[in-house]
């Protein structure tokens, strides 16, 4: 791909550009007379990525997620650590839109029966009781990004202090959706930093492979395939094992998003070696060398940008096997844990079959994983194609 | 070829090193050490003192007053000579026990999901790479897609759960109770075969969607080579065609995948065994390891990590055999 778009830059800069196709991710840092070839380059690709429909669908879900994650203060009705007791276990409501004919949401609220033998709250719900609910209510106050004030919420009950339940309620009456939301921002980023570690690893080690060839190429990819041939999952569940449980949160998501690391960077780094081993071969870097580029220059100014989009491609397809394997450690109680918020540690309450049989909707963080690895993947799979758009 | 053998032999010796190394690290690396726990324990127990002449000497007896290095070597030693994995102190056995009890069955289990995963995956692939773009196609791609994306710890506690709501029935364990603890019979082993391939389908179902996607693309590459057309002209019936050159040039992958998907059957059938509580190493490592039962622990990984790189060895061997340009590598 590279091939072509350094050969022939006029055919590029010439190529009409007829759609208004939204900014691509701004990579390039190229100087003024590059901008051109480049911006077209990312263009195309931007143009064979839209043919791809599931790939288009996978974005929207995603950046919606992270949307959402960021300003999950707003989206939640509540906070993680809200709880009503009286609660626990309550059932999911389900939203009426309609009241006597006109449009005014409601969900309805709740009434108890005990089982005569274990005492047991039997919940169902109440059609006496009415809970009004609205879009953009007043609720508890938070701070957008941590800086303006407001209390806000995109939904809730219109009656501070009654229960809206609308994926139900955890076993100390917490809200499952509230937490849900809020499990988007751990989730979701721990991979983004696991991927930019192995990243950085993939690309140090595969550069060197690639470029240095020889003694270090060998001993690396030897290093390469050992990591692959070795479970990691025991060796990192032993690991996280060994965490000690008083370490604050944000060391023990620190060690877990290492942790994972470790399980990818060996898919990138062979991507990197393979993409170093083939341009060191092609005209454009012969001749930024004959310019007399220095290695570093020719490293990073003509060789790594050259290959960005795949590399992005790679990151697309490493996150999902992240997001996973976090989903795995917490659930098995030795990656994240409370009070941290994840969907694997809120997993971690269906642990035995009988609770989820009387509970199920403890189960829904995972769809919120099944829907944003499934995106990952559609995502990463358009952005393989497209990252070669000639 | 021999040098190719020889080449991948010592890797695997070097690659099996490195594993006792970093299960050692495991022993070595929480705060306190062994007898550090063994006299907790004790004491939790309802010892009211031991005297630290006791503990000194326990120590000794443990070799702890030896170097990390000398240390290592002795327990290397143990094993190797003497079968000797250290003694654990949640289940007050020897290690080595447990593990002999254990590892057989993950081993099962883990070999059962490869050839699931074959027979599965080799014809959905080739169909949907005949049948490209067909209804069929996409449905084996829409559930090859579903099966990367789902977890296999989720998928099990969901299919536990179905299995619970309709028939009452907890789907866990590899054997009826009456099997569970009997010695090894026909009724026995027919008992775990009755529940055994739920386990494998859900441990496989990731390999699968993988295998099917590589199978798939290999002989779409495949499908349009000259040979295919140059057997076509030659009047050769597209069945037997199909199966005796594109089919078996694209069959690489199915043997080098015992090497990538070797370690991920192993990690997925740590944790379905976990969720499924079955008789099999993952239950044992994990509760070893919460309870920094170490000996255990480094045991398991030990063993598990080394059956693992010996299995991709084997696999390095057939696809050389296989493949004659795999040698010259």
């Amino acid at each position: 791909m590279s091939t072509i778009s350094q050969r022939q830059p006029k055919d590029a800069a010439e190529k009409p550009i007829s759609t208004p196709a939204p900014a691509p991710p701004a990579l390039d840092k190229g100087g003024d007379e590059l901008s051109i070839e480049v911006a077209s380059q990312w263009q195309l690709m931007w143009w064979k990525f839209r043919k791809h429909r599931l790939a288009v669908i996978g974005l929207v879900v995603v950046l919606l997620f992270y949307f959402v994650a960021i300003f999950a203060d707003f989206f939640a009705p509540v906070s993680t650590s809200t709880y009503i007791a009286d609660y626990a276990y309550a059932p999911p409501q389900v939203i009426n839109l309609f009241q006597d004919g006109r449009l005014d949401p409601y969900v309805n609220g709740y009434k108890f029966d005990r089982d005569p033998k274990s005492f047991k709250k039997i919940w169902s719900l109440d059609d006496q009781t009415v809970i009004p609910i609205g879009l953009f209510v007043h609720g508890e106050p938070y701070r957008v990004l941590g800086i303006i004030p407001t209390d806000i919420h995109l939904i809730g009950p219109r009656d501070l202090g009654q229960p809206l339940y609308l994926m139900g309620a955890d076993k100390t009456g917490r809200d499952v959706f509230s937490r849900v939301i809020f499990s988007a921002r751990i989730s979701l980023s721990i991979g983004l930093v696991g991927v930019a570690l192995s990243l950085t690893l993939g690309i140090v080690l595969g550069g060197i492979s690639g470029l240095v060839r020889g003694f270090w190429d060998n001993i690396i990819q030897r290093l390469i395939e050992i990591t692959m041939s070795i479970p990691a999952l025991p060796i990192i569940i032993a690991f996280g094992a060994l965490v000690p449980i008083d370490w604050n949160v944000l060391l023990v998501y620190f060690i877990v998003s290492i942790l994972l690391a470790f399980t990818s960077w060996t898919g990138l780094a062979r991507v990197v070696r393979g993409k170093f081993l083939a341009l060191r071969e092609e005209d454009f870097v012969l001749a930024a060398r004959l310019d007399g580029a220095k290695s570093r220059r020719l490293i990073f100014r003509h060789m790594l940008p050259s290959f960005y989009s795949h590399i992005i491609a790679s990151i697309t397809l490493a996150l999902p096997g992240m997001i996973l394997a976090e989903t795995a450690l917490s659930y098995l109680g030795v990656g994240l844990r409370p009070p941290a918020v994840s969907w694997g540690v809120q997993l971690q309450e269906a642990q035995k079959i009988t609770v989820i049989a009387s509970y199920p909707w403890l189960l829904f963080p995972a769809f919120a994983v099944i829907v944003i690895v499934l995106a990952f993947n559609f995502l990463g799979d358009g952005l393989r194609d497209a990252a070669d758009p000639y | 070829m021999k040098k190719f053998l020889i080449r991948r032999f010592l890797y695997m010796i070097f690659t099996v090193w490195i594993v006792t190394v970093v299960a050692f690290a495991v022993i070595q690396l929480p705060p306190g050490d062994y007898v550090t726990s063994l006299v907790s324990q004790m004491m939790a127990q309802g010892v009211n003192e031991i005297k630290p002449e006791v503990i000194e000497q326990m120590r000794e007896q443990y070799g702890l007053n030896d170097s990390v290095p000398v240390q290592y070597l002795k327990w290397m030693r143990n094993i190797i000579t003497k079968g000797d994995f250290g003694y654990s102190l949640t289940f007050k056995r020897d290690a080595a026990d447990l593990i002999a009890e254990r590892l057989p069955m993950t081993f099962l289990l883990t070999l059962s999901s490869v050839l699931f995963i074959w027979v599965v995956a080799l014809p959905i692939g080739v169909y949907s790479a005949v049948n490209k773009y067909s209804p069929g196609d996409y449905v084996a791609t829409f559930f090859g897609m579903i099966g990367l994306a789902v977890p296999n710890f989720l998928f099990a506690l969901i299919i536990m759960y179905f299995s619970y709501k309709y028939t009452g029935q907890t789907l866990s364990g590899l054997f009826s109770t009456d099997y569970a603890t009997a010695p090894w019979s026909f009724g026995k082993f027919i008992d775990l075969l009755k529940h055994i391939w739920i386990p494998v389908i859900i441990i496989g179902l990731a390999g699968v969607a993988g295998l099917i996607r590589t199978m798939r693309a290999n002989l779409l590459d495949e499908l349009n080579r000259p040979y295919v057309d140059t057997a076509r002209a030659k009047g050769m019936s597209e069945w037997s065609l199909l199966w005796k050159y594109p089919v078996r040039y694209a069959l690489n992958p199915f043997v080098s995948t015992i090497g990538w998907v070797l370690p991920g059957l192993v990690a997925g059938e740590v944790i379905v065994s976990v969720v499924m509580n079955l008789p099999t190493s993952g239950p044992v490592l994990l509760n070893a390891l919460l309870q920094q039962d170490l000996f255990v622990a480094a045991g398991f990984i030990l063993m598990l990590s080394s059956l693992t790189v010996v299995g991709t060895f084997v696999s390095d061997v057939l696809l050389a055999i296989l493949d004659p340009r795999i040698r010259l590598e």
